[in-house]
């Protein structure tokens, strides 16, 4: 893995200066991921936090080539930009390597990005598609999205005297990316620069469609306190609630693996999207995301270096 | 020239391949699949090297090609209806961009109720996208207009989309000349972008957000780059004239010099009222067609020239609108004519929607009503059953 040392010797791809809030960890994603490139980067984004407010014209927070389309669109537009490096390429108009990075919120990856998505996984282009998965819509305003978990406070299923947020939990993008049968798909998380350095230079080191899906603490929409992202997105593996793991060519192989998960509460608790949840009579919500979680990890723990794809 | 039998969607392909785009990102849509299956048959006999993307949507598709587009590469598509309203959210954003992505189009009508069979429903409702828009007669000036469209784009930095009418043209074999592959690389030339996503060395961010303080401006520009369009568009069919024998302009009129009743319309319903043309001057009767072949930039002065000195004029529109007041191209030319002092009287009608046949008899009557066109009413039906 690259090092600590050279790291700062490598073209900072996203200037200061740019808009998104104190303690956003999209940035932090954005930066540690194309930072693990060794080769120039070009990068497409959804429309969404990372693309608003590092762009907002006639300013640009980016040092490297960014395309931003729309919303939905991230991946196709990514698969369009390799298809062009490629002929460009074999008509020898164009030298050089370059890694292709396509980033979307989890409102543009889950939700209404998830046929781009998974068709440029199935065609399988050479890009690396990122996913800042922040668990809502927080460009907008904190509404749900596939991503969002149990008992989480959104503005379109909002917590009120009978109703305790989301109902249901989040689906597995991950797996489900994983079962288009592309080289790598990994999750992390903001707050720990190596495992995510490694994952994403892994990924640009393989030939094909990878996957990252980057759990990334919003302080906006979670409701904490700026300082808190990194040790909010730490907490998350400790508890399970996103492991961190890796498949590679089929092989599952968790990449960080508490010998005891703490309680869900504690990550919970830090947070004000979950607040009602401890509010007298919602004990059994708690419950089902810990049970939940366990079932998850469990699922997980039983793959462990196993061939699951 | 090479002289061949090709439907219309077989003179697109054949035009596809002399181009051998860089990129062609597609999905398939009757009645336009043809040009992607031929094409990809094309890819598959070593016949092109584009970097074909088959992609799982047509939303996909415009969004794979403005990527393409955006590093530098030569990029189509070919779709139709429903194919083209799911690609409408990305389409002003290439014009925005700026990037000369050409797509075959194929008319056919929009659901509902579901149809497959040809009106213009789908690209007319595209006409403010910033496209510049082509209306091809037949087969031949849907493989002319092709050629054209990739050096208008180029030309221009913006997308243009060239149609035929579903079945009527796309489907119908008709003998049409080609350039030899080597004259059509000659004429649409080489491209090479001047910024692209791919120039790592300077890089640029494209589709920053733009608010109060600029997205008038860059509307305005695309709204300029539009109009401006104009004269690219008749280089390129003058150059084509010139070298090939088939000169194409924004609109074309036929027998208009003394006509005194006039038929104003877009693709292979021209070639129908040519017929009825040639028909009714052979009993002495003034009457002329007026074709629209370049919708946009709409050639507004030019249109009102042409009609200024008929006495009555129908529009004759494949689309509806429901304001009331004539459907697009009615209303458009009637506000061309509006400017001008000397105003034919004018008519809408609205016909073929759905692949409704329109005939010899059918135009007759439309000129036949023209004799008498105080009696008619503004807009009116062709062919339905009311």
């Amino acid at each position: 893995m690259v090092s600590i040392k050279e790291l700062p010797n490598r073209k900072e791809p996203l200037s200061p200066g740019h808009r998104a809030c104190a303690g956003c960890g999209a940035p932090i994603v954005a930066r540690q991921v194309i930072l693990a490139s060794p080769d120039p980067v070009v990068v497409v984004s959804a429309t969404g936090c990372l693309e608003v407010t590092t762009t907002i014209f006639p300013y640009t927070a980016w040092n490297t080539p960014f395309l931003h389309n729309a919303f939905e669109n991230s991946a196709a537009t990514m698969s369009g930009v390799v298809a062009a490096y490629e002929a460009l390429k074999k008509k020898g108009k164009i030298e050089g390597n370059i890694n292709f990075v396509a980033f979307g919120g989890d409102g543009g990856t889950y939700d209404i990005g998830f046929q781009s998505l998974s068709g440029a996984m199935e065609r399988g282009h050479n890009l690396l598609y990122v996913c800042y998965n922040n668990e809502a819509y927080m460009n907008t305003g904190i509404q749900r999205s596939g991503a969002t978990p149990r008992g989480s406070n959104t503005t379109t299923e909002p917590a009120g005297k009978v109703r305790q947020g989301k109902i249901k939990f989040a689906k597995d993008l991950t797996q489900i990316i994983a079962a288009h049968n592309v080289p790598y798909v990994a999750q992390s998380i903001v707050g720990d620069w190596v495992d995510l350095t490694r994952k994403a230079e892994k990924a640009f080191s393989i030939k094909g469609a990878k996957f990252l899906n980057v759990l990334q603490p919003c302080r906006l929409g979670w409701a904490y306190n700026p300082e808190e992202t990194c040790e909010i997105g730490r907490l998350a593996v400790d508890t399970g609630i996103w492991p961190s793991y890796e498949i590679e060519n089929g092989i599952l192989k968790i990449t960080k693996k508490p010998k005891e998960l703490k309680p869900v509460e504690i990550f919970l608790k830090k947070q004000a999207r979950f607040r009602h949840l401890f509010k007298p009579g919602n004990e059994k919500i708690i419950e089902e995301i810990q049970n939940e979680t366990n079932r998850r990890w469990g699922i997980l723990l039983s793959n462990d270096g196993k061939q699951i794809f | 020239m090479v002289v061949a039998a090709k439907t219309g969607n077989e003179a697109m392909a054949e035009a596809m391949r002399q181009i051998n785009p860089d990129v062609v990102a597609a999905y398939p849509i009757t009645p336009a699949t043809e040009v992607v299956m031929i094409f990809a048959q094309f890819l598959a006999d070593g016949l092109v090297d584009t970097e074909y993307i088959p992609v799982e949507s047509e939303h996909s598709a415009m969004s794979a090609c403005l990527g393409a587009a955006a590093a530098g590469a030569r990029v189509m598509t070919s779709t139709s209806s429903q194919g083209l309203a799911l690609m409408y959210e990305i389409l002003p954003i290439v014009s925005a961009l700026r990037l000369p992505i050409v797509v075959c189009e194929v008319n056919r009508a929009l659901s509902g109720p579901i149809n497959i069979h040809c009106d213009h429903s789908d690209t007319i409702a595209a006409r403010d996208f910033g496209w510049v828009q082509i209306y091809a007669e037949n087969s031949q000036e849907a493989y002319d207009g092709t050629l054209q469209a990739v050096k208008i784009a180029e030309k221009t930095s913006l997308p243009v989309m060239v149609s035929t009418d579903g079945f009527i043209i796309s489907h119908c074999m008709e003998k049409i000349e080609m350039l030899p592959d080597d004259e059509a690389k000659k004429f649409i030339g080489e491209y090479k972008m001047e910024k692209s996503v791919l120039d790592i060395k300077n890089p640029t961010t494209r589709g920053a957000l733009d608010l109060q303080d600029y997205y008038f401006e860059h509307r305005y520009q695309t709204s300029e780059a539009i109009l401006n369009a104009k004269n690219p568009i008749l280089e390129a069919g003058e150059e084509f004239g010139n070298k090939y024998g088939r000169k194409y302009g924004l609109i074309e009129e036929y027998k208009m010099e003394d006509a005194e009743r006039v038929i104003v319309a877009l693709g292979s319903t021209c070639g129908t009222t040519r017929d009825v043309v040639d028909e009714l001057r052979g009993k002495g009767e003034k009457v002329g067609l007026l074709k629209i072949r370049v919708f946009r930039p709409f050639p507004a002065q030019e249109i009102a020239t042409a009609l200024s000195n008929a006495k009555s004029v129908a529009v004759l529109d494949r689309s509806d609108s429901y304001s009331g007041q004539g459907s697009p191209v009615y209303v458009e030319v009637l506000s061309a004519l509006f400017k001008n002092d000397k105003k034919p009287k004018i008519v809408n009608y609205v016909y073929g929607l759905g692949g409704r046949d329109i005939n010899l008899e059918d135009i007759k009557s439309v000129f036949e009503n023209l004799k008498k066109v105080d009696q008619l009413e503004e807009k009116n039906y062709l062919g339905v059953r009311m």
